[in-house]
């Protein structure tokens, strides 16, 4: 689509698009194509040169068992963040979707925790299960259960997934509850004249109508988990214990800054790269399917 | 009829109850944390770690938040509050202003290279700094820019979401517009300061909610880039409370400094709810 009334001149335009050009350039393209660059490369120890490995870096990365572990580290870890920020919001947005009133008082108190960064939301989970003063620990203590996030892999990513899911519920409520508020109400009447219950309504033709929404959001989840809950990870976890919560992106910071190991976390970012291109073209594809939808 | 069928899908009575009650519950779960952390705040570091800690609030409102707003551990939270504000908005107000550049050329304007640029910029849709960051980072200290707002900021800006919202924006103002200002001799920048920019300005604002959280929560950049605590910004800057060796965190400061760090983009969220959904619905999709 293109506008018919164009003004002349080619300097203004130029010029106005050239500060988001220069900034793209400089602090994207370039450091881009710098990590397509250097996971060619392994440098040596001090720095100063570096040898040329062609896809060395990449058969070793997908050769390395660490690396194999992170990615099903992270498959498990998105799978369940998603999962737990999404059947809680539908839950509660199918709920307040039957409120004539107060839906609206809700919505705002339920809104509060997309506001929580990541990192700060890691705080506040950590606290609560902190193994020495945490309440929740301390109640599992009570009750037998021994809690210990930081020796144990599987609480370790129980803890994680939690904290990054917590915020999400907001958002997806968000979007769940909108949906639901679109579908047509004589539909439901209908149904409801026929004598189908609540959950079954909800079941049988609710949630199909649902279905862009939730396919769009499983998408989002998903891009979710993989890149923004660095900030969770670090904070309450660091990856450990022995790399239970190392994902991806956290493995490409930890080789990178912690292991200055360059090569191996560039081919890491380009592989990243490639997973998000692919997850961008999937989402492209659907929001095209929803426009004739 | 109709009210029976409206019985049978709204609830009333008891089904009423049940389902604010379902709410309720559920508010209170999803609150909890920042309850808890409310409440720890306000008490002391003994009644903290000798668990379990108390379930409403102490006394220790103003201690807590006037030494971690002064004092803090390694820099007054203070500083850390004024850092994250001044990376936030100008993040968003840096991304909203090339934004709106950039889109009225690409829409307004033909030239040699429009084509290549649009998917330059297209392009930057894909990749978080969370992928780049190496790289990114030798640039950033490359150009002497560590433990800088510019540094902070600027790579963050680099990223098309908010130039295709304006472009889809700019698409539906009326060509007659356009015509009528170039008929009066308008100059292009005199049609997009008196004209374009005042009818987008709600899209600015929805916008401007967006980015300004996107920017206050960032945690991974700003830990790279600031290794001088005085340009913390608070959202990483807790996780630099803890100690690192076996000591026991101060938690009433660290809980009263993430209390702190939720505070402005809550208000936000909050206050500008409309705006705010408005703005994540436009910019995901």
């Amino acid at each position: 689509m293109d506008k018919r009334v164009r003004f002349k001149g080619w300097l203004l335009p130029i010029l106005l698009i050239a500060p988001q050009v220069l900034i793209s350039a400089v602090f994207f393209f370039y450091p881009a194509g710098q990590a397509i660059w250097q996971s060619l490369f392994i440098p040596d120890p001090f720095g100063l040169s570096a040898r040329f490995v062609g896809l060395g870096n990449f058969e070793f990365l997908l050769s390395d068992p660490f690396y194999r572990a992170s990615f099903l580290t992270t498959a498990i870890f998105s799978i369940l963040v998603t999962l737990c920020s999404m059947v809680p919001a539908l839950f509660l947005a199918a709920v307040a979707d039957r409120l004539i009133k107060g839906s609206g008082v809700y919505r705002t108190l339920l809104i509060w925790p997309y506001a929580v960064a990541p990192a700060v939301a890691g705080v506040l989970w950590l606290f609560m299960f902190n193994t020495r003063v945490g309440v929740v620990s301390w109640y599992l203590g009570q009750l037998g259960y021994d809690w210990n996030h930081v020796l144990n892999g599987g609480e370790a990513m129980g803890l994680v997934v939690v904290a990054s899911a917590w915020g999400r519920i907001s958002y997806n409520f968000l979007f769940f509850f909108a949906a639901l508020q679109a579908v047509p109400r004589s539909v439901i009447e209908a149904a409801a004249i026929d004598g189908a219950r609540f959950w079954k309504r909800f079941f049988t033709i609710v949630l199909p109508l649902l279905s862009p929404t939730t396919f769009f959001l499983l998408v989002v989840n998903v891009v979710y988990a993989f890149f923004e809950t660095f900030g969770v990870i670090h904070t309450i976890t660091a990856g450990g214990p022995q790399q239970s919560t190392t994902i991806l992106v956290y493995k490409v910071f930890s080789d990178g800054f912690v292991g200055q190991d360059l090569g191996s976390s560039s081919a890491q970012s380009v592989i990243l790269l490639i997973v998000v291109g692919l997850l961008t073209v999937f989402q492209f594809k659907f929001i095209e399917k929803r426009v004739h939808y | 009829m109709a009210r029976e069928v409206h019985g049978m899908i709204e609830k009333r009575g008891a089904g009423l109850w049940l389902t604010h009650l379902v709410m309720v519950t559920g508010v209170l779960i999803v609150f909890f944390p920042i309850w808890l952390a409310f409440v720890a705040s306000t008490v002391t570091q003994p009644e903290i770690v000798s668990p379990p800690m108390p379930i409403w609030p102490g006394d220790q409102f103003w201690e807590n938040y006037s030494r971690a707003l002064f004092a803090g551990v390694n820099v007054p939270v203070g500083t850390m509050l004024i850092n994250s504000l001044i990376m936030a908005i100008g993040i968003a107000v840096g991304k909203i202003i090339i934004s709106l550049l950039s889109a009225f050329a690409i829409v307004y304007f033909r030239f040699p290279g429009r084509n290549m640029f649009f998917w330059m910029i297209f392009l930057t849709l894909m990749l978080p700094v969370e992928v780049r960051i190496v790289p990114t980072f030798e640039v950033v200290a490359g150009f002497g820019l560590l433990n800088s707002y510019s540094g902070l900021i600027l790579p963050l800006i680099a990223s098309a979401t908010a130039t295709f919202l304006f472009r889809q924006f700019f698409l539906t103002i009326p060509d007659e517009l356009a015509e009528a200002a170039r008929v009066d001799g308008a100059r292009p920048m005199r049609f997009f300061i008196d004209i374009v920019v005042p009818m987008s300005r709600t899209n600015i604002a929805a916008l401007f909610v967006i980015l300004f959280i996107f920017g206050w929560n960032q945690y991974l950049w700003p830990l790279l880039i600031t290794t001088d605590p005085e340009m913390n910004t608070i959202v990483m800057g807790i996780k630099q409370m803890f100690p690192s060796g076996d000591d026991v965190a101060e938690w009433p400061v660290i809980m009263a400094t993430s209390i702190l760090a939720m505070i402005p983009p809550v208000i936000i969220v909050v206050g500008m709810q409309r705006l705010f959904i408005r703005g994540l619905v436009d910019s995901e999709k």
